[in-house]
């Protein structure tokens, strides 16, 4: 295997929102490379739909404490509030700057960016809705996506595009480097780095029907987590309320934002049974809990009851064409109806990771539950839990996340760099992954251990046993499936031995890190005796604050998973119940 | 039902050249063709290559030629295109493997034409007003993914791949009528040139292709006329 070896003072894993944002930042202050499994413009950053929350007040009253009140309630009150001040509090500069990159905001009659809706946004703590997500149509993440893509062409950052890291080098508990491996041609690349963020974003194909991209895999996580380094709150996993029924695409809460209207099979405004003051507006979580109530009390449409429906009939043509296009099209695409004069079949879909590497606010990672920090290494965006997002996480608050703790990533990184010395790598560093790849190669190929084979069964479980609502039945279930998964990935085969474009061989890798993603979401669900945000336990369906208001910390330990708690932050909002 | 399917495979490590592959499969007609290329990968030949990643037509990774045209593989359904399906590479970049091409001189191009925003002036510490008159100059082409589907539709740039091509165009276009911004004429200096916006046939093959219903040919004809403003 051809091996070839860089050497940058700072490497960034992933180019989507929050890669990107951390490399302008880094950038002209060090040797710096951007590796990217797909293209930059291909990240799932991307696909980002109804907007970007900032209190900037162009609408009407507003602030960045009802914003932050907001988030920690949208969280179940296990967001650290320290952290949660700091991306309400940012988030104005943060809109501003991208702004002034030439982000193409949609706009107010008097120029300014215009704001809308949101779920789970009110002003006054609770009054009302409130107009504070910042947009372009229904395509913010996209233009997101872009204006920092573009701004780093401008200063010329250097990308390693189609490079996949499948390994990180920490050696004394200090971090080194990072191995790629070249999807066009098979080579393997040592890059020395001494300063390494990880942004590569989420895994929601852990289950069968999802919002997120094939590439969302979990990579970062997983390198992390077969090194050691524990993965934080991996029970909580958002389900988004409308995704396009059976293919999971997401169907922005702009729609709702914008005045649509859920219903089940008798037409029923259900959600007004639900959370009676703020209603379709609802924060996630209550509103898949919602749905999925509704489905299995029979109230489900269809033939089978297994969908309901959004409304936008009454939104009218111009706002839909001015302010939903591309969910529209979709709609018309995948559909075939036109969602003008038809409702939309939807069903919750696999959406967010609210947990994921733990790290601080100023994302830097840290090793254990009592924030020891694992200097050199660095995460930010939907990989990392900071945690801004608790236990749920509020829509447009992710865009977010991306700009204010990307951009702190690379202050980080600028910060280690400057204050130490190039760290060498031996050539050898790259040994442990090339054996594992000429392991891979050289197994005979059998279907009963293909890639495809257990991974439809995987996500098949997950999406049956460690959805929605959880039980300590299904979740035991569920993890002694997952051993027998993780018995046959031991030999799991490959059929493509070529070194050309080989995705088989990187499908396999990934299969390891949907594994481990799985293996620890499933544990962190099965311990947590409590019902809070996105986790639902049927037999635990309180919130449980006396002993459950803290963060849970997943490390490997051999097979298993090792479980340990670390307290919440509180600040200026004590736990409260949570209505809306 | 069973769906035919030809794909026009070339592995560089055994193949000297490209040839068809036949595929027979069990599809429902709401599928995907990607979903098609995919049981091909997953269930019979784990070797195709191909790109993808978000499924539903944002991230631009699956442009191919299907059935003779240029499409995103994850945007059209089974039940749209007649049967057998051919799917072949786009046109006029090196094939890497099946339906892999090298996307480097597409890059190269796009960022030729200085695709960010260009404004020196002190920005102040609120946004930058723009009215929404002036935002809808430049809608439609900010919808570019960078996907490839017109440049590679372009028998244009099949002919002579100096050419800068729709796409780029299309990104000088989304800054040039940005009231915000200040090098439109620098922009503008690159497009005249040989290999710039007049090397444009109005073909139209660009706008049938576009999978984000950009109006290609009329955006390259905006920055043609807006062109020839400058001394």
């Amino acid at each position: 295997m051809k091996i070839i070896k860089h050497s940058f003072d700072g490497v960034i894993v992933g180019a989507g929102g929050a890669g990107l944002r951390a490399a302008i930042e880094a950038a002209p202050h060090m040797k710096l490379a951007v590796i990217t499994k797909l293209y930059p413009t291909r990240s799932h950053t991307g696909a980002a739909q109804g907007g970007m929350s900032a209190a900037l007040a162009n609408v009407e009253e507003d602030n960045w404490n009802w914003h932050a009140f907001d988030t920690v309630k949208g969280s179940d009150y296990l967001a650290d509030q320290p952290a949660v001040d700091i991306l309400c509090k940012e988030a104005i500069d943060s809109v501003v700057e991208l702004e002034h990159w030439g982000l193409p905001f949609s706009r107010l009659e008097n120029g300014k960016i215009a704001q809308r809706r949101f779920g789970g946004h009110t002003v006054k703590e609770g009054e009302a809705p409130a107009f504070r997500a910042c947009y372009a149509a229904d395509r913010t993440g996209h233009m997101i996506l872009q204006t920092l893509y573009q701004k780093c062409v401008s200063m010329g950052v250097t990308f390693f595009d189609e490079f996949q890291v499948l390994d990180i080098k920490i050696d004394d508990g200090v971090c080194r480097g990072v191995i790629a491996y070249e999807v066009a041609t098979g080579d393997i690349h040592i890059f020395e780095a001494r300063a390494v963020t990880f942004a590569t974003g989420g895994f929601g194909k852990i289950y069968k029907v999802s919002s997120n991209a094939h590439s969302l895999t979990g990579d970062g996580p997983g390198i992390l987590y077969q090194k050691g380094i524990p993965l934080e709150d991996m029970e909580f996993y958002q389900f988004h309320p409308t995704g396009i029924y059976r293919l999971g695409i997401l169907l922005s809460e702009a729609a709702r934002g914008e005045g649509g209207i859920l219903r089940n099979k008798d037409g029923e405004r259900f959600m007004e049974r639900y959370a009676p003051s703020i209603k379709d507006l609802a924060p996630r979580d209550m509103v898949s809990r919602a749905i999925a109530t509704e489905i299995s009390e029979g109230n489900g449409a269809g033939p089978n009851n297994d969908f309901v429906y959004l409304d936008l009939t009454h939104l009218g043509a111009e706002t839909i064409k001015q302010k939903l296009p591309d969910i529209t099209d979709f709609v018309r695409t995948y559909v075939k109806i036109e969602p003008i004069n038809e409702p939309i079949p939807v069903q919750p879909t696999a959406h967010y990771a609210m947990g994921g590497i733990p790290t601080d606010v100023n994302a830097r990672v840290l090793s254990d539950a009592s924030g020891t920090i694992l200097p050199g290494v660095y995460s930010a965006g939907e990989s990392a839990c900071v945690s801004v997002h608790g236990a749920n996480r509020l829509g447009t608050n992710s865009l977010l996340d991306i700009v204010v703790f990307g951009k702190r990533a690379g202050q980080s990184m600028v910060d280690y760099v400057s204050s130490t010395k190039p760290m060498e790598l031996s050539d050898n560093a790259a040994e442990d992954l090339t054996n594992k790849i000429e392991k891979l190669i050289e197994k005979d190929h059998s279907l009963e251990f293909s890639v495809p084979r257990i991974r439809e069964e995987l996500q098949d479980s997950m999406e049956e046993n460690a959805k929605i609502f959880r039980t300590e039945e299904s979740l035991e279930k569920q993890t002694k499936i997952l051993t027998d998964l993780r018995d046959r990935y031991q030999n799991v085969t490959i059929s493509d031995k070529g070194k050309v474009f080989n995705t088989e061989l990187l499908e396999a890798i990934e299969l390891e890190y949907l594994l481990d993603m799985s293996d620890t979401t499933v544990a962190s669900a099965l311990h947590r005796k409590e019902s809070r945000g996105a986790h639902s336990r049927v037999d635990h369906v309180e919130r449980d604050d006396e002993n459950w208001l803290k963060h849970s910390f997943a490390f490997k330990n051999g097979e298993s998973v090792k479980l340990e708690y670390k307290n919440v932050e509180l600040g200026n909002y004590e736990p409260k119940e949570r209505k809306y | 039902m069973d769906v035919k399917v030809n794909i026009l495979r070339y592995n560089p490590e055994t193949d000297r050249k490209g040839h068809w592959e036949e595929y027979i499969l069990e599809a429902d007609p709401d599928e995907r063709i990607l979903d098609l290329l995919h049981k091909v990968k997953w269930f019979d030949d784990g070797s195709l290559a191909f790109r993808r990643s978000c499924a539903h037509g944002v991230c631009g990774s699956d442009a191919m030629v299907v059935n003779g045209e240029n499409m995103l593989a994850c945007q059209v359904l089974v039940k749209e295109v007649s049967t057998p399906i051919k799917i072949e590479p786009i046109r006029g970049l090196p094939v890497i493997k099946d339906l892999v091409v090298n996307m480097d001189s597409f890059f190269d191009s796009y960022k030729k034409v200085m695709p960010f925003l260009v404004n020196d002036s002190e920005p102040g510490e609120r946004e930058r007003l723009q009215s929404p008159e002036d935002r809808d100059r430049f809608e439609d082409t900010t919808k570019c993914i960078l996907c490839a589907a017109c440049t590679t539709s372009c028998p244009v740039f099949w002919t002579a791949d100096t050419y800068v091509g729709p796409a780029a165009i299309v990104n000088a276009h989304r800054f040039v009528f940005d009231s915000r911004d200040n090098a439109s004429k620098q922009r503008l200096e690159i497009l005249k040139d040989v290999d710039g916006a007049f090397r444009c046939r109005t073909a139209f093959n660009c706008t049938s292709a576009c999978p984000r219903g950009i109006q290609v040919t009329k955006a390259i004809e905006d920055v043609k006329r807006e062109t020839l403003t400058i001394n």
